[in-house]
């Protein structure tokens, strides 16, 4: 042997200098199949099962003909896709007074989600500033107001607010509705945005005022730029919302202005006729999509905007 | 010498809470003042209010003989640089230099001149182009120092704008910051709870206790004589050694008395006549004491080393006198084994004496 020390090495010695190698070393291996494994992925998988269940019943019963839907299978998939329950669904189903489907319903909806989207996000993201930044006389007066009035339930309020629009010879209208929900979005918006506001450095705005900008500079400048994220997360509340809005749809509009959300409950429930589930089920994910649709692009967005560092210092 | 800053009969409440009152500080055209003090004191506030970022509850405040007390931040001629840098995140460190120009609406040539200079002075150019996250700690505070620069205001305000770097960071910048002073020669106050850095940059310092300014004098005065024991013992590290003890008399000489351990006074200083029997604190500093070196005219007592704490060029030796604890400062290559018995040597010239009730200096 050539090393001189190894000749010093017993049997016994040369195992244990052989298990100091081959003792564990890197990465420690992880067993896939564990209990704990087992749990969590079990668990995850019923639950998504359970959302998943109802929605495939809906996708596959609205492509599929009424003969095919008496026959009463409704987990099997269709024979015949159809695609004429959608198109009778958006355009030509019959709510009790008009035969033209949900579309009147979607272009009200849209007229009614964005502005009411926009004016309070706008204003709530001013009120928040306002409140967080700038100690005014009797703003904390205000902010416990706003915080009570987050908390009184909507219907109290609606008669009230009937009287209101009506004075105002807004009632039943767009622009009546489009009001109501930007005051009912403002509680909750406007302390969503404070707290935002309030946890972002109170020195950066120290150093704005230095600098020398005054209220409106200091917001779209400095506090808008850093304040992506909670934009978004705003906006996914309020679209949301607003589109599944289906009371102040009812009490504040007349028929023709009726939200899609209104719409979809006088298709399904209309009593003239046979039960066109195909078309029900076709209407129903028609009028679901939107929000669907906002979580997905606005989910991508959010996670992109901090990632961009937005938020960071 | 004309006053830059003017802070007459200052008092600040926040609404029940008096964190500042009747504040009375005159800073010199060009002066480096420091606030000391520790946490909560009020210096920020102090500050703030010279920034005009708070409303003060009384008092006036001067900016260059002009009575700014009602002015916007914007108008007093500060500039200011906070503790957490406060970079706009979102800009980059160019625009950062240049926002309140552009605010200002100062002319685009003009603020491509200053940013230029400002960048060239604390070299900073490669990093014009960058956003602060991409930033280190020390070169974000550079930024920061260079939106207050390109502002060319009278005054510089710096809230503990060292406090967050490293302790290397922290002396490089230091250095920087006295050279920044030095050649723009612009008054500056400081706020610090880092007693190094108040001594090394300060032209006068202002130390701080509850909103009151409890001396406010040249670092060599605080250091070497306290005006009262709060000050003693905030400055200087390790602390001030204090006995507790009464003036008597020993062989017709004043003393303090320290436990029966007598402590020769008449080489000390006293502003006043001693009364015997008056409750007095003695304080001298680590360095102030000597360890078996027989020098003429030190006061001298028998200890017994008990810890020591090397530290290269200074060695800390902790010793007991009269039952308590004394922290000694000797070169750092004399080195002393744990119960070695030493004769100390009390420099009494440069100890301080207060008044065991009031806490002034005697
Ligand atoms: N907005 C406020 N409302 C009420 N009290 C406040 C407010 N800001 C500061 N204080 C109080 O004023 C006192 C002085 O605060 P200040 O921030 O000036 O201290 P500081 O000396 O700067 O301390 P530090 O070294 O920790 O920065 C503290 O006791 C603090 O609690
Ligand atoms: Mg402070």
């Amino acid at each position: 042997m050539a090393n001189p020390g190894s000749l010093a090495i017993t049997v016994a010695g040369a195992d244990a200098v052989r298990d100091e190698l081959s003792g564990p070393r890197g990465r420690r291996p992880q067993r896939s199949f564990s209990g704990r494994n087992i749990m969590i992925y079990g668990t995850l998988l019923i639950a998504a099962l359970y959302y998943l269940l109802p929605l495939y019943v809906m996708v596959v019963t609205s492509l599929k003909g009424m003969p095919e839907i008496r026959l009463g299978n409704i987990f099997s998939p269709p024979v015949e896709i159809t695609f004429e329950p959608w198109a009778k669904a958006w355009a030509s189903a019959c709510t009790g007074l008009n035969c033209d489907g949900l579309s009147r319903g979607f272009w009200n909806s849209v007229r009614i989600t964005i502005p009411s989207t926009v004016i309070s996000i706008a204003i709530a993201s001013i009120n928040g500033y306002a409140l967080a930044n700038w100690r005014f006389k009797g703003s904390e007066v205000f902010f416990t107001i706003l915080i009570v009035g987050a908390f009184i339930p909507y219907q109290v309020m609606i008669y009230p607010i009937v009287i209101v629009l009506r004075e105002m010879g807004i009632y039943g209208t767009l622009t009546g509705l489009v009001i109501v929900h930007t005051i009912f979005g403002m509680p909750i918006l406007t302390l969503l945005f404070r707290n935002y506001f309030v946890s972002l450095p109170e020195e950066l705005f120290k150093a704005a005022r230095i600098d020398g900008a005054g209220f409106w500079t200091i917001y779209l400048k400095i506090m808008l730029p850093m304040s992506l994220p909670i934009f978004v997360v705003a906006m996914i509340l309020q679209i949301t919302g607003i589109w599944n809005d289906f009371l102040f749809g009812v009490v504040f509009t007349r028929p023709e202005y009726y939200p899609m959300t209104v719409q979809l409950n006088n298709i399904v429930n209309s009593v003239q006729g046979v039960k066109e589930y195909n078309v029900n089920m076709a209407a129903t994910i028609l009028t679901g999509a939107v929000p669907l649709f906002v979580y997905f692009v606005s989910g991508r967005l959010f996670v992109r905007g901090i990632a961009a560092g937005a938020v960071k210092g | 010498m004309t006053s830059s800053v003017s802070i007459r009969d200052l008092s600040l409440n926040f609404g029940a809470v008096s964190v500042l009152q009747h504040l009375d500080l005159e800073i010199a055209d060009g002066e480096f003042l420091v606030l000391l003090g520790a946490s909560g004191c009020g210096k920020s506030t102090l500050l703030n209010c010279i920034a005009g970022l708070l409303d003060i509850s009384d008092g006036q405040i001067f900016i260059k003989g002009k009575n700014v007390t009602w002015e916007e931040p914007k108008d007093r001629g500060i500039g200011m640089v906070f503790q957490s840098y406060a970079l706009y995140p979102q800009m980059t460190v160019e625009k950062n230099l240049s926002f309140g120009l552009q605010v200002a609406k100062v002319p685009q040539v003009e603020i491509d001149k200053r940013v230029a200079r400002a960048a060239e002075i604390l070299q900073i150019q490669p990093l014009l182009k960058r956003k602060p996250a991409e930033l280190s700690g020390g070169q974000r505070q550079r930024v920061a120092i260079g939106r207050a620069l390109v502002r060319d205001v009278d005054v510089f305000l710096f809230d503990e704008p060292l406090s967050n770097l490293d302790a290397k960071l922290r002396s490089e910048l230091r250095v920087e910051i006295k050279r920044l002073h030095q050649s723009l020669k612009n008054t500056m106050i400081y706020v610090t709870h880092d007693q190094i850095e108040a001594l090394t940059l300060a032209d006068r310092i202002a130390v701080m206790k509850g909103g009151v300014i409890q001396q406010l004098a040249d670092p060599m005065t605080i250091y070497g004589t306290p005006e009262n024991l709060f000050v003693a013992g905030f400055i200087g590290s390790p602390s001030m050694n204090f006995f507790r003890g009464s003036i008597g008399r020993k062989d017709g000489r004043p003393v303090v008395d320290v436990g029966g351990v007598a402590f020769d006074l008449s080489r000390y200083p006293s502003r006043a006549p001693l009364k015997d029997g008056q409750a007095v604190v003695l304080g001298v500093r680590p360095e102030h004491i000597r360890v078996d070196e027989p020098v003429e005219g030190l006061v001298s007592h028998p200890a017994t080393v008990e810890i020591e704490e090397p530290m290269g060029a200074d060695n800390l030796l902790w010793l007991k006198l009269a039952g308590q604890p004394i922290s000694v400062r000797i070169a750092g290559q004399r080195r002393y084994a744990p119960n070695t018995p030493v004769t100390l040597g009390f420099d009494m010239a440069s100890a301080s004496l207060f008044d065991a009730g009031t806490e002034n200096r005697l």
